[in-house]
């Protein structure tokens, strides 16, 4: 704040030919061109999708879609639900399972690259990155090729026969969590090195002074430490988990279905864009109520200081 | 904490310190836990590899039967090592167009989400102003809002105001999601940065623009570096938003995406490694570049 006050000062500001208003419209100049785009593309948009969840179909004649009408039509909301609470509560489900996974599976390497990691730090750190350079499709279509019915994998085993013929992976909850939890390990892994990583070693230290327990050095000190990158790593990988639909359909079959297919057939086959609307709309709802509930369980900040 | 220090993390890993680490007090017991965790730590670096190594690899792999065909696909049983899908990259050349489509949004659109998010940045850095906190909370909301819920309201958006889908919209959407992603990382990176330095070039008699130029864009040019990155590598590879604003439009997810059921042709792999690979050369650069400017920075 020093700077600011200083530029204030009398003499400077007047050799600086700068008016008051000038320096009061400065920043609203510098925000307008992002601030407007995000307003007519972002915001407005939220609106817009929440009013189309309001209308009704104007009569539609055959397969010709008439287009539609606003009409307060709030029960939508509720057909919504008790059409597609099953793909509702199995998104859910799989966004909990792959977060807790991820969380599980990548704290210890995020603790150990972060502790242990010496002088090789980067090299692992950027060795966890490298799925991000693959383009995600991709991904997901490798992993379908291993998985696959016939493929090395599943193949190998059988003939070997650790597993019983005619076992299956693809199609089922679990090759559509397991590839969403390949997807997220970096986004959780990430934020949990970075907040590990600024611990400062001598507070554990002192810690393994006084408590002497590893275990409680542990819960006592490095994990109050390390949760706002669980905050972080939940918030990356719990909503895409849940609005992902991606895995669902290249590894999934016909039970896996999760509420993104459901909103992404609404919009672009089904062109139902009231049910498509309420549905994205319920869909960000129950995300934004989780992401609030879960920040004031983890802590009394405000979820602003988190951005 | 957390996103923006996030974001800088992701795309300048060699900013991370290296340092401290004196070896804390070890028993037998503790030794062993660290060298089974150091072990469990390659062995899931080793899980995370799989999936680029089957993609470099098939795209090497030979298969006679598909060499003569007008759609080529990719045999997933192992034929024998061969260069032809690199020579014939371009042999689909609807999956050419698509891969045009993406370079040119993503270039296009990350310049412009540059320039926007960062302009955000200076002002959210430089200036109190009345409104930032629903700037900040627009911007917290654009990132952590689901991908999917981002692509439906822009479509309603679209639906509601009958604008046909195409290059445009992709490019529209793509701004509108980096913007904040850019903001946030340079933002990160102007944290530490003093107003005194540009003022004294403005009391050495530098107009504005000039103090701008000379010695501010000079300052903060590895954090908008880093956010260009990062908007580049998030537009390239978008499939769920640009899915939705796309209309017949395709771009290289979309059509990769597509052809999942059809059969894939090994051209996929061929591009995906080479997108690979040059985002890696360009990551080392980056870090290697800011171990150099330590290292001068320390010398």
């Amino acid at each position: 704040m020093e700077q600011h006050l200083r530029a204030d000062h009398p003499v400077i500001a007047a050799g600086r030919h700068r008016t008051r208003l000038g320096k009061w419209l400065a920043p609203y100049g510098l925000i307008s061109p992002g601030g407007l785009w995000l307003l007519v593309f972002f915001v407005v948009p939220m609106f817009t999708m929440l009013m189309l969840s309001l209308e009704t179909p104007v009569a539609t004649t055959g397969f010709v879609n008439a287009g539609y009408r606003f009409t307060w039509h709030v029960a939508q909301f509720g057909d919504a639900l008790s059409q597609y609470h099953t793909e509702f509560v199995r998104s859910l489900l799989y966004g909990t399972f792959v977060t807790v996974v991820s969380l599980v599976v990548g704290y210890p390497a995020a603790y150990w690259i972060a502790f242990r990691g010496g002088d090789r730090k980067t090299i692992y750190l950027f060795l966890l990155l490298l799925p991000f350079f693959v383009s995600f499709v991709i991904r997901s279509l490798a992993w379908q090729f291993l998985l696959s019915d016939n493929g090395i994998v599943l193949g190998t085993l059988e003939r070997i026969h650790l597993l019983p013929f005619g076992f299956r992976i693809i199609g089922t909850a679990w090759a559509v969590m397991a590839g969403i939890t390949y997807n997220s390990l970096p986004f959780m892994v990430l934020p949990l090195y970075v907040s590990l990583e600024k611990i400062d070693v001598s507070v554990v230290e002192a810690a393994q002074d006084l408590y002497s327990n590893g275990r409680e050095v542990f819960t006592k000190v490095i994990f109050p430490l390390s949760v706002p990158g669980i905050f972080a790593g939940f918030l990356l990988t719990f909503v895409p988990a849940v609005g992902d639909y991606v895995n669902a359909t290249i590894l999934g079959g016909p039970t896996t279905t999760m509420i993104g297919n459901i909103i992404q057939f609404q919009f672009l086959q089904a062109q139902d864009y009231p049910m498509a609307s309420a549905l994205s709309f319920i869909l960000m709802s129950v995300l934004l109520v989780g992401i609030i509930a879960y920040a004031r369980i983890l802590g009394t900040r405000q979820i602003e200081e988190y951005v | 904490m957390s996103l923006d220090r996030l974001a800088v993390a992701e795309m300048n890993v060699g900013d991370v310190e290296a340092e401290d680490t004196r070896p804390p007090v070890r028993t037998p017991a503790r030794r062993w836990f660290d060298l089974g965790l150091g072990v469990y730590v390659k062995v899931l670096i080793l899980y995370l590899l799989v999936p680029i190594a089957i993609m470099v690899l098939y795209s090497f792999n030979s298969n006679p039967a598909a060499a003569t065909a007008t759609a080529p696909k990719v045999s997933f049983r192992w034929q024998g090592l061969t260069v032809a899908w690199w020579r014939q990259w371009n042999g689909v050349p609807d999956l050419t167009t698509a891969l045009w489509n993406s370079l040119v949004i993503a270039v296009v659109s990350s310049i412009v989400a540059t320039v926007c998010g960062t302009l955000i940045a200076l002002a959210l850095v430089r200036y109190r102003f009345r409104g930032a906190g629903s700037l900040e909370i627009v911007m917290f909301l654009n990132i952590a809002a689901p991908e999917i819920v981002l692509g439906a309201s822009l479509l309603s958006f679209l639906v509601v105001l009958n604008v046909a889908r195409g290059l445009v919209t992709i490019f529209i959407a793509h701004v509108m999601f980096n913007i904040a992603f850019v903001a946030v990382t340079v933002r990160a990176r102007l944290a530490g940065y003093s107003r005194a330095i540009e003022e004294a070039a403005q009391d050495l008699y530098a107009d504005p623009l000039q103090a701008f130029l000379r010695v501010t864009l000079p300052m903060i040019w590895p954090g908008i570096l880093g956010g260009f990155l990062l908007a580049f590598a998030l537009s390239i590879d978008d499939f769920v938003t640009t899915n939705f604003v796309a209309g017949a439009t395709i771009t290289f997810p979309l059509w990769v995406y597509g052809a999942v059921k059809v059969g894939i042709p090994p051209q996929v792999f061929v591009m995906g490694t080479a997108i690979f690979t040059l985002g890696v050369v360009i990551a080392l650069v980056n870090v290697l570049g800011v171990f150099r400017r330590r290292r001068l920075s320390a010398a």
